[in-house]
């Protein structure tokens, strides 16, 4: 290797010439290539990055809204000659008044309210009751049946306004945007304003969008998200009660008892391929077998939760086998050792050790279930207004009711952008649920892990 | 609901059974659990599980089992001159469930007693009386029909009657038999160890039976489309347009189009930032960066579906159609609406930028450092050395990893269904609303469902191929890895 040292004669002069101090061109348009790749690097993760600000900013900015609600408060005369013409407070007689019959008893209070508050409008009374819920007169109805012996005395009510006068406090909707509106008038928001000023139209918190029910397409400011949570709960609860046994179990034979052979190879290609099936599959499966061939119940939150489980058990069995897979040998040596069998080393020893992990993966599994929306699709969880709370367990399974992302999308697809805002809301509730359920598995993670 | 209290009924007994069966065990070795052969509770357990697995495994099967065989017979009785033209078995047979769906209904309602559901007439009062109870029909209930309705609910009513009785005499025969074997010199332990065995196979083949049942659901439906509708318009036709009175055309091939069109979008805004992403993340940036941009990266992967749809419906939507709608910033007319190819397309690549970028992250990191190391010996530069020696030795893995994401975009549902449009069309624009394979499935499956008509059947038909497709992609990935995999030492 000595000729390595020595320069040949006469070689040529080196091509690019110049110095160590001095960069050739060649160089600065290697290191200029080396920036701009660092560049890209930089600029793809601060996109993603951008795009994650983004998201979520699109989503608080526009879904905080729904947590608040505009509600009028008044003074109601719950007239006798209206409700009860009889005078007896019978029940019955008093259930054949339909909303339309308390129509004239919220005009009423509306114009004495106004009268009252001296507030200048040439608002008809029926304007005047515009800027309310269509949802009121159901609400009044609804007290009235329940307190019949308030009839005849004057209640305050606390009553929601329209969604149009909502969204009119919350920019939504502005005096522009509603020259071609049907339901509100310049004249009404200015009523609005005078309201607002003399403190009978406020915007509060709206508890009765986290705890209320889905609402007809004319009445989006009574919308709430519920029943539909409710729904999403008792899907949990199938899944959970029927994917987290049977996912252990099959983890625990296949990783613990398993022969190698060609039917154990099979169940494994099987359960790593499931995984990557596209959850609409298990929806048209769900479709097929569980409604089209067993007959069970369209919407119902059974059929949901089954559909559900068959989705999340490769999920739970592939966590599963992990943690089992972590727990040392010689803890089943030793308890092999001291006379245990097979089947009483595995589950009194190693499956206690591998808790943790198990249940890590399954909490992540019922976080990827509970935002699952496609499959709920098919099984006909959209598109009807889960309108009751179910009132029973055997309800709660088998009658039908929404899930929060359905719901969700239930609202996107509807006119009103009123319902938008829901939506929004609707995605920040999930969010919420769903941040707390993987902190949780991140904790128990960091809490229970054990390195060996 | 009386299978809910067959269940009951088998828990109760088992449990049951479980206290039985370790006192009788006790008994027999005279108090003495040492004189046993196995632990007292497992004599418990024998009981329990003697009584409770067989008896819920019959229930199960009869349970699946038992429509297959009415829908059988009951088919079987209706005469083929009964079937009138263009419609099938399938359609006549729906009408028989419903019409004994509403006389259950109405027996249940109080409006019929069981003797008057038993010989009812058919005609317009039967019609009239299923309207009240919420069954719609599309015409007067004919005498075949009501006929086979009838044995139909015989059948499922005696059906369901012998499955309780041999349900629960099968639970309470298992119990005895176990009791009756209890003894201390009885090996329960084996025994039962052998039958929890046999319960953890039975779930690990859980998982392969939901394939078979995917496979077969999807198979059968198919075969009844192709018996409806011809194959060929299916996978060669070129027109998309269903249509409820008959005569639709339904070929998969203008799905296909919109489908591979938004994938490919996807990819393409995807694969880039996704493959920097991960270059950057594991080979330039520190420990610090690393450590706070991966996991806030992968949070774009946790966020349901459902979001990125109604990102891409009131968002991402309405932006595009801001710039090149009618009256846009751009003054250019090339959009219709807010739904176009171009909005699913890039709000389902930044879904799955996490999904490429931490999948080529893991396999960058596994090529080993001496190459690195000798790349950088000799000179060459850091993105040198990634160009040209770790990107080479990754690419099977990277290739890999873009296919699982093109099979992933190719089975995604929601946002295509809120961001992508209904139309089907061969079109080049992307500013143009297309549709896709899922949302064709979710819009004939959703609502009323026919499974008598080729335009419910045909969601079956996509879906299969949509099964087979990503399927094969996943499988194609798996092989891609494994064959050029550089086995390092």
């Amino acid at each position: 290797m000595t000729d390595l040292s020595q320069s040949p004669a006469g070689a040529a002069p080196r091509k690019h010439g110049g110095s160590l101090l001095q960069q050739t061109p060649r160089t600065r348009k290697r290191n200029a290539a080396e920036a701009r790749f660092r560049g890209y690097g930089i600029a793809a993760i601060t996109a993603g990055l951008v795009m994650l600000l983004v998201l979520v900013t699109t989503i608080v900015s526009k879904g905080t809204g729904a947590f608040q609600q505009t509600f009028v408060t008044l003074n109601v005369e719950l007239l006798e000659s209206k409700l009860d013409k009889k005078g007896n407070r019978n029940i019955e007689d008093i259930k054949k008044v339909t909303t339309f019959g308390y129509a004239p008893i919220i005009k009423g209070a509306m114009e004495a309210t106004v009268e009252e508050l001296g507030i200048e409008t040439s608002l008809k009374a029926k304007e005047l009751a515009g800027v309310l819920s269509k949802d009121v007169a159901a609400q009044l109805r609804d007290y009235v049946i329940a307190n019949p012996d308030q009839i005849g005395q004057t209640v305050e009510f606390r009553f929601l306004a329209s969604s149009r006068v909502d969204g009119y406090l919350k920019g939504r909707v502005t005096r522009d945007s509603i020259v071609n509106d049907k339901n509100i008038s310049a004249e009404q928001l200015d009523l609005v304003d005078a309201l607002a000023a003399a403190g009978v139209l406020e915007k509060t918190f709206n508890l009765d969008f986290i705890t209320g029910a889905d609402a007809s397409d004319a009445r989006p400011e009574a919308a709430g998200i519920g029943v539909s949570m409710l729904g999403s709960l008792f899907m949990m609860f199938v899944v959970l009660a029927l994917a987290l046994p049977i996912g252990v179990a099959a983890s625990i034979y296949l990783e613990e008892f398993a022969p190698q052979n060609w039917l154990t190879d099979m169940i494994e290609v099987n359960i790593s391929n499931l995984a990557a099936v596209p959850s609409i599959v298990f929806g048209i499966l769900g479709l097929a077998v569980f409604i089209n061939y067993m007959h069970l119940p369209t919407s119902a939150p059974l059929v949901g939760g089954l559909v559900l489980t068959l989705m999340t058990l490769p999920t739970i069995i592939i966590s599963t086998r992990a943690s089992l897979k972590s727990v040392p040998p010689s803890i089943r040596d030793a308890a092999l050792g001291v006379g245990a069998s097979k089947m009483q080393a595995v589950f009194h020893h190693v499956l206690p050790l591998a808790a943790p992990g198990i249940l890590t993966g399954t909490i992540i599994g019922l976080a990827q279930a509970l935002g699952e929306t496609a499959p709920l699709l098919l099984i006909g969880m959209v598109g009807f207004i889960a309108s009751n709370a179910p009132e029973t367990i055997a309800d709660g399974l088998l009658a039908p009711n929404s899930a929060m992302p359905a719901q969700i999308y239930e609202w996107a697809k509807r006119a009103d952008p009123a319902f938008y805002e829901r939506a929004w809301g609707g995605i920040i509730i999930l969010l919420l649920f769903l941040v707390t359920m993987n902190t949780l598995a991140v904790i128990l993670r960091r809490r229970f892990e054990r390195r060996w | 609901m009386p299978t809910f209290w067959l269940v009951v009924l088998l828990l109760a007994l088992s449990a049951a059974g479980f206290y039985l069966g370790r006192s009788r065990a006790l008994r027999t070795a005279g108090g003495d659990a040492r004189d046993l052969h196995s632990l007292p509770s497992y004599y418990g357990y024998h009981v329990a599980l003697a009584a409770f697995v067989p008896a819920i495994a019959v229930l199960a099967v009869w349970l699946l089992a038992q429509p297959l065989i009415i829908e059988n017979r009951v088919s079987n009785l209706i005469p083929a001159e009964a079937v009138p033209e263009n419609t099938t078995i399938g359609l006549v047979m729906s009408d028989v469930r419903r019409v004994a769906e509403g006389l259950d209904l109405a027996v249940e309602q109080g409006l019929l007693t069981r003797r008057e559901a038993r010989d009812a007439a058919g005609g317009q009062d039967l019609r009239a009386l299923m309207g009240e109870v919420g069954v719609a029909l599309g015409s007067d209930v004919r005498p075949e029909v009501l006929s086979a309705a009838q044995s139909y609910r015989n059948l499922s009513h005696t059906g369901k009657t012998a499955m309780t009785v041999v349900v629960a005499l099968l639970a309470l025969g298992g119990f005895v038999w176990a009791y009756g074997r209890t003894h201390k010199d009885f090996r329960a332990r084996n025994v039962v160890e052998r039958g929890v065995l046999a319960l953890l196979i039975l779930a690990a083949s859980l998982a392969a039976l939901t394939t078979v049942g995917i496979v077969l659901s999807m198979l059968f439906e198919t075969k009844n489309f192709f018996g409806l509708h011809s194959w060929t318009d299916f996978f060669f036709g070129s027109t998309w347009a269903p249509n409820f009175r008959g005569g639709s055309d339904l070929s998969i091939l203008p799905l296909l189009w919109g489908t591979l069109y938004i994938s490919f979008i996807a990819l393409l805004v995807a694969v880039p930032v996704g493959l920097f992403a991960a270059i950057y993340l594991s080979e330039y940036a520190s420990g610090t960066v690393r450590s706070f941009a991966k996991p806030l990266l992968e949070i774009l992967a946790g966020i349901p579906t459902i979001v990125y749809g109604l990102f891409a419906l009131l968002t991402v939507g309405p932006a595009l159609a801001n710039l090149f709608a009618k009256g846009g910033l751009l003054g250019v007319e090339w959009m219709a609406g807010a739904t176009s190819v171009l909005t699913a397309g890039l709000v389902m690549g930044v879904m799955l930028i996490p999904f490429v970028s931490s999948l080529s992250d893991d396999i960058i990191n596994a090529v080993p450092q001496a190459l690195r190391d000798g790349s950088l010996g000799l000179g060459a530069t850091k993105s040198e050395t990634v160009r040209q020696v770790v990107m080479p030795a990754a690419l099977p893995g990277i290739v890999g990893a873009v296919l699982l994401a093109a099979s992933r975009a190719i089975g995604e549902t929601m946002i295509v269904v809120m961001g992508a449009g209904a139309i089907a069309k061969f079109s080049a624009n992307p500013l143009e609303s297309m549709t896709t394979i899922t949302t064709r499935i979710v819009s004939q499956l959703t609502g009323d469902t026919d499974f008598a008509s080729p335009e419910t059947l045909v969601a079956f038909a996509l879906g299969l191929t949509l099964f087979v497709l990503t399927l094969g992609l996943n499988v194609l990935a798996l092989y891609i890895v494994r064959k050029y995999r550089e086995q390092y030492e």
